[in-house]
């Protein structure tokens, strides 16, 4: 007998997500949001010519928008848009009384958890590079396809410019790939969607807020919130990689442990109810 | 050395095997020791009324819950250990759960793959044995309780399983929808299919299984076949005649007429045979007290559950029955 393994699984966590409502809603906001943006930046720009700080850099080349909605973005938009799925794919499953349905078939627990696993990470990633491309292009058409300046005020030509913003967006996946881990714990635990999902959303606001907490700020490089900012490493001349190899670990530090917790506690479980 | 034999081999082991099953949940012990084997080729009954246990069993012998004690062999094998235990065995407890948002056909697309081998290939015959071909392009969440329930048979049909379990699977079935299930569960076992069905309804037990184990309070009070229990319990016979004074001295001095009392403005007794029966009848007609009804009852679960405790603790039968008036001779 041939049987099934985590890729059955993966491929039809990926066919369901292409037929749930809220995966459009989290790959909407990433397609509309730097949109929007540039649009905003545009009527802006004609009324009152630069009076804000990114005015001026983001006028001067497209490719700066990508790095500012990645700079806003991790405040709260990119973890709620990570989390609608994280934490809603065990749950949803709980919720609907699916999860007996497809633990008695051929595929051991351990295997469905990896198959889902990968696919909330999948959809985190689509979501990410997503919202990356269309500030890249949006931004491309309203400012041009202009050399970058970088944080320490070198400049870097266009082509350049591109690579580092899609080596930046990986960097960005570090602290995306906590939050998905995260929301995995939540929804696992939880076992309702809008609580896994709200809760992850929170727990990432938490760290921003113990970030500007007064006595607290020796904290700050190991908080999850700091680590969306390390891909600003690589716009420094030269790059500058501790931040992304401290976002690397930090990360690693609080994911690990929340998918390990999620995966134990979805072993162990009992499956009643639905 | 022995050679290998196949088929319902006595040393093969049995499709379910059940030892000491007990489950917590707190205070209350939803599943209090459980014993039982099915063999194969059966179709057993796991009788009992609402929040006897019978979910929770069937859900532990999925491998869905853990047991706080005792184990569950599916063909010698423990599905807590690994889903492998499942490999022969198919079916669903409660209703069976779909996604709502997927046609039928995905459905069942969705759980072939995560049956791997060739199930995907019978998908189709799936959906026609429970006559869901038309709707199979439709979305599950339109889908009505009947038809939700066809689609979990259908689903378990992927796995051509050597054994279902079921949960109730008539529950919220119209009288058509009923019979049908019925005729697919028959039809399963002529094709060899070991079945354990779990229900309240003692009729639907007793038209399709050979064997039963009735539960109560997490513990089995009877396990053996239907017949020998309702055996054991006696018919009970009502009567109602043109004039039932004289009807009930007439019984009172029949031979094998026992346990006469009035309940609901009705006689009744228990018969030693038909033949009693026949005489009672000839003798009331002579006496002038003309028969309207006389009827054997149906036995209800209730009264298996009496019969069962009687034989216990004395006469509960009429000291739980205010409407019952023991008649004395
Ligand atoms: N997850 C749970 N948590 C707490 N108690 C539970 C749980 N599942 C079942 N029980 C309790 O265990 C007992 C048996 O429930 P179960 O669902 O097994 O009954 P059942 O025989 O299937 O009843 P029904 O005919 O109503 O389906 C009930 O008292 C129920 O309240
Ligand atoms: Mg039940």
């Amino acid at each position: 007998m041939k049987r099934p393994g985590v890729l059955s699984v993966y491929r039809w966590e990926l066919i369901k997500l292409r037929y749930q409502k809220r995966t459009y809603l989290g790959l909407g906001a990433s397609l509309i949001v730097p949109i929007i943006f540039v649009v905003a930046i545009h009527f802006r720009h004609d009324r009152r010519g630069g009076d804000f700080a990114f005015a001026s850099y983001l006028t001067r080349s497209g490719l700066a928008v990508p790095l500012v909605i990645m700079l806003f973005g991790a405040v709260w938009m990119f973890p709620l848009i990570t989390a609608l799925v994280a934490g809603d794919i065990f749950a949803s499953e709980d919720h609907n009384g699916t999860l007996k349905t497809i633990l008695t078939r051929s595929l051991e627990r351990g295997q469905i958890f990896a198959g889902k696993a990968l696919a909330a990470a999948t959809y985190a990633v689509a979501a990410i590079l997503l919202g990356g491309t269309v500030a890249v292009i949006a931004g491309s058409i309203q400012s041009g396809f202009n050399s970058l300046q970088t944080l320490s005020g070198t400049v870097v030509s266009a082509p350049k410019g591109l690579e580092l913003v899609y080596v930046g967006l990986l960097v960005y996946l570090i602290p995306i790939g906590t939050v998905v881990c995260i929301g995995l714990l939540l929804s696992t635990i939880t076992r309702n969607s809008a609580a896994a999902v709200v809760g992850t959303l929170m727990v990432s606001l938490l760290f921003q807020l113990i970030g500007i907490l007064p006595g607290l700020t020796g904290l700050q490089p190991y908080l999850l919130s700091t680590q969306f900012n390390a891909w600003q490493g690589l716009l420094r001349t030269p790059i500058d990689w501790s931040p992304i190899i401290r976002a690397a670990w930090v990360c690693a530090m609080y994911g690990v442990p929340a998918m390990a917790a999620a995966f134990l506690v979805f072993l162990r479980r009992d499956v009643a109810g639905g | 050395m022995s050679v290998p034999r196949r088929g319902s081999d006595t040393d093969a082991p049995p499709p379910v095997e059940v030892r000491g099953l007990v489950k917590r949940y707190g205070e209350l012990t939803a599943v209090d020791g459980v014993d039982l084997t099915v063999r194969a080729g059966d179709v057993y009954g796991y009788l009992g009324p609402n929040g006897a246990g019978k979910t929770t069993s069937l859900r532990m012998m999925l491998g869905l819950i853990r047991p706080t004690s005792g184990s569950v062999r599916l063909f010698g094998r423990d599905p807590q250990q690994s889903v492998k235990a499942l490999d022969d065995v198919a079916g669903f407890v409660e209703a069976p759960a779909f996604y709502a948002y997927l046609t039928a056909r995905r459905n069942l697309e969705l759980l072939a793959a995560y049956d791997g081998d060739e199930a995907r290939s019978r998908v189709d015959h799936a959906l026609a044995t429970v006559e869901l071909t038309g709707r199979a392009r439709d979305r599950v969440g339109g889908y009505s309780h009947g038809m939700k329930q066809r689609l979990g048979i259908a689903a378990a049909l992927l796995r051509e399983p050597k054994l279902m379990i079921l949960d109730e699977p008539a529950t919220g079935l119209d009288p058509a929808g009923m019979r049908d299930m019925r005729q697919l569960i028959r039809g399963l076992a002529e094709q060899g299919i070991t079945v354990v069905l779990s229900s309240h309804l003692l009729a639907e037990v007793e038209e399709l299984c050979n064997r039963v184990a009735i539960v109560r309070e997490g513990r089995i009070v009877y396990e053996g076949m239907i017949s020998e229990l309702k055996r054991g319990a006696g018919t009970t016979y009502r009567l109602a005649t043109t004039d039932d004074e004289r009807a009930l001295a007439v019984c009172r001095a029949q031979r094998g007429i026992n346990d006469l009392r009035v309940q609901h403005q009705r006689i009744c007794f228990t018969a030693s045979g038909e033949a009693a029966v026949a005489e009672l009848s000839q003798a009331l007609v002579e006496a002038g007290a003309l028969i309207h009804t006389l009827a054997p009852e149906t036995v209800t679960l209730e009264d298996l559950f009496f019969s069962l405790t009687e034989g216990r603790d004395g006469d509960r039968m009429a000291s739980e029955d205010p409407d019952s008036v023991e008649v004395a001779r």
